[in-house]
């Protein structure tokens, strides 16, 4: 056994030919460079800019429904507040009206006597009804309106010298993203949801096309192993991917001015571990089906929905139920986002990174092991 | 023309029915999708780990600790005795919230000075800390009433009373179940579609029902009810499942979300078409359609609202047919929409449907290169 094609240099020069004949696809089609480059940018450009959860300029209704000093003065915090967009309306009826078709997020009720009632031991009673169809948006109205609301009874307090501070105040302090900036959590989410889906669909559909079109049995009547094939696969697509996660992250600092705290050594190391893990599950796919219609559909289902709902994303995982918490251990955009979202905003926190990036390695071993396993056993 | 059009139809059914993956593929996942993420999609935090460093021994301050450690909502709490260990489990993720009460809490408190509580919470996930921040000031709102009112001090002059309409408790499944039922058909949809004018170019039997006596319009309508069937007919379950199995309250008209559903599908449907007669190939047919599911679910106010988006992208928004079923849907659940912002919701999709389909009963002869 010491002809041309065996021995370890055999197997480099198999493994190049493999790899340069992959690379060569990748360049003659150029729906795998769309998919690395071009779809990064544009899913980060519409998903950076349309995913937010900061609500501003929330349209309500302020129902004043007799002038008085405390009344105005009540309404010029919510005018001067960056959060709302208050109209003054007259009567209760026309603004319900408007809540229901949807053209106000919340009614600010100050009925007749609340002058009066503001002298009365119990204090005046101010009426807020948020429309509680988007619950999570009426959260964050009531929240803010409680704001403005404080911030009134300080200012007011101190206007009339009367200030009446409650007995306990808190100091509340956000770490890591003290302005609360949404985008600053969200974008390097999406920057694992996107390489979910890049790294899936580079892989899904090329194993498949190749089974489908008979080219995989010429591949393996070949002297190269089964092991070669896939490895032959992987590179080109691994430096694809990593590319495109070059581009996202250069997008998410520049474009997007996240802070960026950890080192890009583990950015580097960790990402590629995730890329591994994604373009794995992307094989293990099309070589479980062979068939380009049904691998199509299964990464569709198996990666964009779990990445975007179980990965902790924007859906907390600590609040889902005990049996869904377990699930979200085998959808690995979940390791990848916290992750992100520690190195953007945090640092390199070792007690986040080490287990998750553990975990991701497993998955890699386990989804590359089986697709090797497949492949060989399919011949 | 009945009978081509009937034997089209019987055999674009065959062709997804044969096939016993693809045949799952369609009707397996959503169900499993539905309760996974009915379950999962919320924005209710509950069950919020909590460390409490209490550096007062005062009995204000242990009640106020009390509190904390008693409320449903900040169930797993873990002492601290250090000041260095608040870093610590913040940035491990152990905790999501630190509460800091001062050595001067209880003191500053009898004295009637201001006394000071520090709340800190993990800023990674802010819009979860924006919501303990709520929670734990609505402790605090308590304990200060009770202190007020057993000091004989007076309360603040005036206090806000909150009312929820259409979903009093704010529960978020309530908001995004029904979100679901727009989200899977859409995928459905989709699935259905997108693929099937591809393959059957990349195979050349598209060529043969070309030549065949059948106009573009009857292999448009043969192609389409495949997936309108089964996009109404898991619509139907999906519903089913949000009112029996999650209690989500329907107020609405059945027929509305019909009418509503019945163009939405037309509109999905058509789009999944024109992808899949664009498309020379399956592979870029099935990135045709990622290309369109994703920005379609992200941008409908699914999970987050249009107002929010920069304005630019809310016109994008307005090409997404997701974005006004989720409105019909949405409201037909809760609140019972009124008749015209129904109907303004109801013409985009028409418009879309009619645009996509027009676009791809052309795209099936032009495109034949």
């Amino acid at each position: 056994m010491t002809g041309p094609g065996h021995g370890r240099r055999g197997r480099w020069r198999r493994l190049r030919g493999l790899v340069v004949k992959e690379s060569l696809q990748i360049f003659r089609d150029p729906s795998s460079i769309m998919i690395a480059f071009a779809m990064p940018m544009i899913l980060l450009l519409l998903f950076g800019y349309g995913i937010s959860l900061d609500a501003r300029h929330v349209p309500v209704a302020l129902v004043i429904e007799s002038q008085s000093q405390a009344a105005s003065s009540f309404a010029g915090s919510f005018s001067h507040s960056d959060y709302f967009a208050p109209r003054v309306m007259h009567d209760t009826r026309s603004a319900r009206r408007a809540l229901v078709d949807g053209k106000i997020d919340a009614i600010l009720v100050l009925r007749s006597d609340f002058a009066r009632e503001l002298q009365r031991p119990g204090g005046a009673p101010i009426q807020l009804i948020v429309n509680g169809t988007d619950s999570n948006t009426a959260r964050i109205v009531s929240g803010y309106a409680q704001g403005a609301w404080r911030k009134w009874l300080e200012l007011s307090g101190l206007a009339t010298g009367t200030a009446v501070t409650p007995p306990v105040t808190v100091d509340q302090r956000v770490w890591f993203n003290p302005e609360v900036r949404s985008r600053d959590f969200l974008v390097p989410g999406l920057i694992a949801i996107i390489m979910t889906l890049i790294g899936a669909l580079l892989t899904a559909l090329v194993v498949a096309r190749e089974w489908e079109r008979g080219t995989m049995e010429a591949l393996i009547v070949t002297p190269v192993t089964a092991g070669e094939i896939l490895l032959g696969k992987l590179i080109p697509y691994f430096g694809l991917g990593m590319g495109g996660m070059v581009v996202s992250t250069a997008m998410a600092i520049f474009l997007f001015d996240v802070p960026f705290r950890g080192s890009f050594l583990v950015l580097t190391v960790t990402s590629a571990l995730f890329l591994l893990t994604a373009l794995g599950m992307g094989l293990l796919i099309s070589t479980l089906t062979r068939n380009q219609f049904v691998a199509g559909q299964i990464a569709i289902i198996v990666t964009f929905l779990p990445a975007f709902i179980l990965s902790g994303f924007i859906f907390d995982i600590g609040s889902m139920p005990a049996v869904l918490q377990g699930l979200t251990h085998i959808v690995a955009a979940r390791y990848f986002v916290s992750i992100l979202q520690s190195l953007f905003l945090a640092g390199d926190v070792w007690s986040v990174i080490v287990p998750n990036a553990a975990a991701l390695a497993i998955m890699a071993l386990v989804f590359l092991g089986l697709t090797r396993r497949f492949t060989r056993k399919r011949l | 023309m009945w009978i081509r059009l009937r034997a089209l139809i019987i055999k674009e059914f065959l062709a997804l029915w044969r096939d016993r993956r693809s045949r799952f593929v369609v009707i397996g996942p959503p169900i499993l999708q539905l309760l996974v993420f009915g379950y999962a999609a919320t924005f209710d935090v509950g069950h919020v780990a909590t460390a409490i460093y209490n550096e007062d021994g005062g009995r204000a301050a242990r009640d106020l600790v009390a509190r904390f450690v008693d409320s449903p909502t900040f169930d797993r709490t873990v002492t601290l005795q250090r000041d260095s260990r608040i870093a610590d489990v913040i940035d491990s993720r152990e905790v999501s919230l630190v509460v800091h009460i001062g050595p001067s809490f209880s003191a500053d408190l009898a004295a009637h000075r201001p006394a000071t509580i520090q709340l800190i919470v993990d800023g990674r996930q802010s819009n979860t800390a924006l919501i303990i921040l709520g929670y734990a000031n609505d402790v605090i709102d308590t304990f200060n009433r009770t202190w007020t009112d057993s000091h004989g001090q007076r309360g603040p002059p005036a206090r806000l009373v909150v009312r929820s309409w259409f979903n009093p408790n704010l529960v978020s499944r309530w908001f995004i179940v029904p979100g679901i039922v727009a989200l899977l058909t859409l995928v459905v949809a989709i699935l259905v579609t997108a693929l099937s004018v591809a393959r059957e170019r990349e195979v050349g039997t598209f060529e043969q029902l070309l030549v065949s006596p059948l106009r573009p319009f009857e292999i448009l309508v043969g192609k389409s009810m495949p997936a309108l069937v089964i996009g109404l007919g898991e619509g139907s379950v999906i519903v089913a499942v949000a009112v029996l199995w999650f209690g989500i309250p329907f107020v609405g008209h059945l027929a509305a979300l019909y009418a509503g559903l019945l163009l939405y599908l037309l509109s999905t449907l058509g789009v999944g078409l024109m992808i899949s007669s664009l498309a020379r190939t399956q592979q870029q047919a099935i990135l045709g359609a990622f290309l369109f599911i994703v920005p379609a679910i992200i941008l409908s106010g699914f999970a987050t609202p249009i107002a929010n988006m920069p304005d630019w992208v809310q016109t994008v928004t307005l090409a997404d047919p997701m974005r006004y079923f989720l409105i019909i849907v949405r409201g037909t659940f809760l609140q019972g929409l009124p008749l015209d912002r129904f109907l303004s919701q109801l013409w985009p999709m028409a418009l879309i449907a009619t645009v996509t389909l027009t676009a791809a009963a052309w795209l099936f002869r032009h495109r034949l290169q």
